[in-house]
Parts: structure tokens; C-alpha cells; sequence
């Protein structure tokens, strides 16, 4: 008679090697449980209906681009309020090559990431000398001159009124097709998280951590401060990048309204309510903060007939109701969701006994 | 045109120079970076201007009490917003404002809606003419009462018990505490002051532009003119309002009409940036020296 949760994987995991505790999937039950997960993504298409597809697909995308965000500040601690802005230099190269240069989609996403990868890199270059606070003001300065790039620039970004793309098309199959469309972006923020997880355990990812937590000590341990610092701005901007340029698919136009400055800001939020230095996390996080306004406008319809007043609030209440969670999470759960998660599962592995 | 845009350059700059200094002090006392600071703004210009219009209040008690307002409101904010937050990274407390920020904004959507709101003419209406000049009388109205209430906090830091004690919490904490000053309580006032500057400067500018949510972007262009002073220097604070009002009227009246405007947004953010690079901590700002 076993008193074990039948749920839980991890008890009875005892690792003797570093390599062992260190290893992807460390044991066989969460080998099954990623499978299982990545099944169910899969399936989605034949789940859900066309638009809770598109929405996923949305998530995906913004999922993309907050692990990008979070290698920058979770896990290198440096902060930037202008990740939208290096987003947009994705979307907007990746708009004017092929509309402008005719070039194909699947050579131009590459190029997107790596011009924003670029852009991002040189306003990271005040990071040698800037820190903390300093450098998310130098940030903020980034994203404002970027958004005035992207309005007066206009042989390249068409100004206000933005670019319009031809939905790409990967050999027979047309990308304007949600399904199609779900299972790149799918296949990219998969990438993505992959590329990050595996990052996060490299020596890479370990040098970046020590300068988060303190880089005098990390200098001192013979981290080249300011080469990891490019580096993640580079590596931050490049996911941004990639993302921008599957935004620019998905709304098949680029326009500057999609990468103010409340987009930065959102996605600080998601990876702040997802869990900073969590990969995982920022999923979870893109995923509540782009789900909350759709959830509540939802909740406004189907109050339409207690409190009609509500659907003309709504704009309000959602930014009143994202600035809320904001607060409410980082004073009650500083390590956002993830760590929601962690203690949940928690409760089921320790079943019955609570401590 | 030159004295015109002088003019106009030292109000607006005054009146930048009013928000800067609480952001400056808040920065100086407790160590975080108000990002909702032009949410503040708004919020004495919403105050005032519903007071004045549809309670029919004179205009100075509803000036009183906007102000009474402001303070109990960064009170409020202080206690149960950022006290949960001493001590986490700044991170944090940058988000927890950036989050305040938005949470404020739609509150003031939901109560005041999105349209652009008057005040009632409450200054003289027709221009005065200063040596050949002819300027608006609100904008030598709020020149002055700038002028007016950066005099009176530089008194009141110099001379009342309070102000000494918030500079000697500003300048060492630890310090300040051995010697059974309330930090926290220090930190409830900054706030206050902040908001009650703030808001000073929101009924100022309402009154030149009129009120709307995009009053409340004034708490961004704030940080160029922290940053150019120095986060930690109040002198720096008012200076460098008044050098980035001047530099945005000059921009504006000069540059702007040859590449079509936008132009006096951006100027004073690459200022900021090549400030940052040359003297990472601002003009004034305290340089912390570290050494590997």
C-alpha cells in the first residue's frame, strides 16, 4: 500500500552526479509529461475552434518574445523598457524585405531578428557604463527614438500608415491558414524556449545569473561583464525580433501603434507575473497577460444585462485590472506564477503529509 | 520668436522642473523610481477641474483641496503599494510602478472618460506684452507660481524639523534610524510632497493644454530632465527642467516646422542619452565609485 499522490513523478529522485541533476528531463515521468504536453499542442487545432487558435497562436508568438525579455532581465538582470521597440525593428525589416526587396518571408524572418538582434545590441551599449535604474531610463530612450524611427522613416516603414504584407506560404501550404500559421509559430517559440532552457544551463546562462546578482563579484570571477551584457542584449533583442517578424505575419500589417511603449511595458508584466529567470514562467506569463483582456471582455458580454454601463468601461477596466495584477502579484508572489506552480505541485508530491 | 519661445521654454520648464523634484525626492528618500508620477499629475488636474466645474468650488479652496487630496493620496499609494516592496529589486519596484501607473489610468478613464476637459478661464485671457513680447498670462502665471513653490520647498528643507529630517533620511537611512527618526514615516511624507508637486503642476498644465490621459506622458518626459540633473540632485532637478523646457520650445519653434514635428519629443531623449554616456550619473548626480 502505497500512501504516494498516484500523480506525483519526482519522489524517491535522488541524484549522485551533477550531470544527472542537471539534465533536461530528469527523470522518465517528466519525459512522459512533456510528451503528453506536447501532444495536447499538437492536437490543438482539431480541439478548438478557428479563433481560440488564432488567439493561441497569438500567445505563442508573444510567448516568443517574453523569453527573450526574460533572458535579458531575468536571468542577466539588466532591465530594458524598450523591448517592443526592438520587436518592431523585427516586424518592420522583415516587412520591407519582402515587400519592398520582394525577398521570401523564410529568409527575411532570419534577417528581422538579426537587424533587431543589432539594433538591440547598440542601445545596449550604455550598459557598460549603466546600471539598474540608469539603464532602464536609457532604455525608455531607446524605445522613444525607435518609435519615432518607425513614424518618420518613411521610404522604409510607410510611417503611420504602416506596411501591408502578402501572407507568406511555406511550399504548398499558405500561411494565412490558422492551422499552418499555429504550427510555425508553434515550431519557433518551441525552439525558442528549447534554446533558452538549454542556455540557462550553459556557461553562458550561469555568467549571466552572476551578473544579476552581482557583477562586481562576477567580475571578479573573471566574467567579462560588459561581452555578457551584448550578448544578452543581442540574444533578448534577436527573440524580439523573431517575434515582431511573426507578429508582422500573423496581423499582416505593420503599423507603430503595435510597439509602444505599453507593449514594453506588457512585457515586463508578463515576465514579472510569469516568474523572472523562469523560462517556463514567461510562457505562463504571455499567456495570462494576453488572455486577461479577452477574458474580461467576455465577462463584460455576458454581464451585458446586470450591468450594461460595463461594456462601455471595459477599456478602462482592462488597464485598470492589468495594473492591478501587477501589484497584487509582486507584493503577494514576487516570483509569479511559476512559483505558483512549484507550490502547487508541491502540495500534491508531499500528499498527505503538509510539510 | 526667440523671446516668445524663451518664455514658453521657462514655463513649461518650470513647471517640469515641479515634477522632477518629486521624482527627485522620492528617489532620494526611499531608492525608487516613480514611474506613475504623471499619473499624479492627472489626478490634480482631474480633481481640480471637477471640483471648479461641477461643484462650483472657487478656484483657490478647490486648489486647497486638490492638494489636500494629492497628499492623502501618495499617503495611501506609499502604504499600501510600496512599503510591501522595501528591500525587493528594483525591478520590482520599477514594475510595482509601471503597474500603479496603469491601474490609476484606468480608474481615471472609467471616472472621467476619454474626452479632453477645459478649465473655465480662471487667468487673464488676453496676452500681456512684455517689452515687445506678447505671451499668455498663464504661462507667466505659472512661471512664477513655479518659481514661487520651488522657494518655499527649498525653505522648507533648509528650516522645518520635517525637512531636515527627510534630508538626513535621503542622505544615510541607517544613520537616521540610530537616531529615532521614523524612516517610514519619512517616506509616507516624500510621497505626499511628491504628489502634492505633481499635482501643482497637472492644474498648471491643464490649464495651458487642457486635461486629457495624455497629460499623464509628462511623467515620462520628466526623465530626461532627472537624468540630466542627476536622480539624486534636487538643484539638478530644477536646473535641468528649465534646460529641457528650454531646448523643447527652441526645437519645436525652430527644427520642427523643417522636418515636419515630432521632433521636440525626441530631442530631449537623445540629450538623455548622450548624457548617460558621457556622465553616467547626470550632471549633479552622486557618482558611486566601484572598483574590481
Amino acid at each position: 500500500m502505497r500512501l504516494r499522490f498516484p500523480w506525483t513523478t519526482n519522489c524517491g529522485l535522488f541524484f549522485t552526479r551533477y550531470e544527472e541533476d542537471q539534465a533536461f528531463l530528469p527523470s522518465r515521468a517528466a519525459k512522459i509529461k512533456v510528451l503528453c504536453l506536447f501532444a495536447l499542442l499538437l492536437a490543438l487545432p482539431w480541439l478548438v475552434g478557428p479563433y481560440p487558435l488564432r488567439i493561441a497562436s497569438q500567445v505563442a508568438i508573444m510567448a516568443l518574445g517574453a523569453v527573450g525579455l526574460n533572458l535579458l532581465t531575468g536571468f542577466a538582470g539588466q532591465i530594458s523598457v524598450g523591448h517592443a521597440a526592438f520587436m518592431g525593428v523585427g516586424a518592420y525589416a522583415v516587412g520591407a524585405l519582402t515587400t519592398k526587396l520582394g525577398l521570401s518571408f523564410w529568409l527575411a524572418l532570419p534577417l528581422g531578428g538579426l537587424a533587431a538582434a543589432l539594433v538591440g545590441a547598440f542601445f545596449g551599449l550604455p550598459s557598460l557604463r549603466l546600471k539598474g535604474l540608469y539603464l532602464a531610463i536609457a532604455t525608455l530612450a531607446a524605445q522613444v527614438i525607435l518609435d519615432f524611427a518607425f513614424v518618420r522613416l518613411e521610404p522604409i516603414t510607410g510611417g503611420a500608415a504602416g506596411l501591408v504584407l502578402t501572407p507568406p506560404s511555406l511550399g504548398p501550404l499558405s500561411l494565412a491558414d490558422d492551422t499552418v500559421f499555429y504550427y510555425v509559430t508553434l515550431a519557433l517559440t518551441m525552439a525558442g524556449v528549447i534554446f533558452a532552457l538549454n542556455l540557462s544551463r550553459s556557461r553562458v546562462g550561469r555568467a549571466f545569473m552572476a551578473i544579476r546578482d552581482r557583477d562586481l563579484a562576477a567580475a571578479m570571477l573573471g566574467v567579462d561583464l560588459f561581452g555578457y551584457k551584448l550578448r544578452a542584449f543581442f540574444l533578448s533583442s534577436f527573440y524580439a525580433g523573431l517575434a515582431g517578424g511573426m507578429l508582422a505575419a500573423y496581423t499582416r500589417v505593420v503599423t507603430p501603434e503595435q510597439f509602444t511603449l505599453d507593449v514594453s511595458i506588457q512585457f515586463l508584466a508578463m515576465i514579472v507575473i510569469g516568474g523572472l529567470g523562469d523560462v517556463l514562467g514567461s510562457v505562463y506569463g504571455a499567456a495570462f497577460v494576453s488572455l486577461l483582456p479577452i477574458a474580461l471582455s467576455y465577462l463584460a458580454q455576458a454581464l451585458q444585462g446586470v450591468l450594461p454601463q460595463m461594456v462601455n468601461l471595459l477599456s478602462a477596466c482592462q488597464t485598470a485590472l492589468f495594473g492591478l495584477v501587477i501589484i497584487l502579484f509582486l507584493i503577494f508572489e514576487p516570483q509569479g506564477l511559476a512559483k505558483l506552480w512549484r507550490h502547487i505541485k508541491d502540495y500534491f508530491r508531499l500528499w498527505p503529509f503538509s510539510y | 520668436m526667440f523671446w516668445q519661445l524663451l518664455l514658453t521654454g521657462l514655463a513649461i520648464g518650470s513647471i517640469y522642473a515641479l515634477v522632477a523634484l518629486g521624482f527627485v525626492l522620492i528617489y532620494k528618500a526611499s531608492g525608487c523610481l516613480n514611474f506613475a508620477q504623471g499619473e499624479f499629475l492627472l489626478l490634480g488636474a482631474y480633481v481640480a477641474l471637477t471640483l471648479v466645474t461641477t461643484y462650483k468650488v472657487p478656484f483657490l479652496p478647490a486648489v486647497i483641496l486638490t492638494l489636500a487630496v494629492a497628499a492623502l493620496a501618495g499617503l495611501v499609494v506609499e502604504r499600501l503599494v510600496l512599503r510591501p516592496l522595501i528591500g525587493e529589486p528594483v525591478i520590482s519596484v520599477i514594475m510595482v510602478t509601471l503597474g500603479l501607473s496603469a491601474l490609476m489610468r484606468g480608474i481615471f478613464q472609467a471616472l472621467w472618460g476619454t474626452d479632453t476637459r477645459v478649465f473655465p478661464p480662471i487667468f487673464p485671457q488676453e496676452p500681456v506684452s512684455l517689452g515687445g513680447v506678447s505671451v499668455s498670462a498663464v504661462y507667466l502665471w505659472s512661471l512664477g507660481l513655479a518659481v514661487l513653490l520651488l522657494l518655499l520647498l527649498s525653505l522648507f528643507f533648509k528650516f522645518t524639523t520635517t525637512g531636515i529630517v527627510m534630508r538626513a533620511v535621503a542622505d544615510d537611512q541607517q544613520a537616521a534610524l540610530s537616531v529615532g527618526i521614523s524612516v517610514k514615516r519619512v517616506f509616507g511624507i516624500t510621497w505626499a510632497i511628491a504628489a502634492v508637486v505633481a499635482a501643482v503642476g497637472g492644474i498648471l498644465l491643464g490649464n495651458i493644454n487642457g486635461v486629457n490621459a495624455s497629460l499623464a506622458s509628462l511623467g515620462l518626459k520628466v526623465l530626461p530632465v532627472v537624468i540630466l540633473g542627476g536622480l539624486e540632485s534636487v538643484p539638478g532637478a530644477v536646473v535641468g527642467g528649465f534646460v529641457i523646457g528650454l531646448i523643447e520650445s527652441f526645437v519645436g519653434g525652430y527644427l520642427d516646422p523643417l522636418v515636419g514635428g515630432g521632433l521636440r519629443e525626441v530631442v530631449p531623449f537623445v540629450i538623455l542619452l548622450l548624457v548617460l554616456l558621457v556622465r553616467p550619473y547626470g550632471l549633479f548626480g552622486e557618482e558611486i565609485i566601484e572598483r574590481v
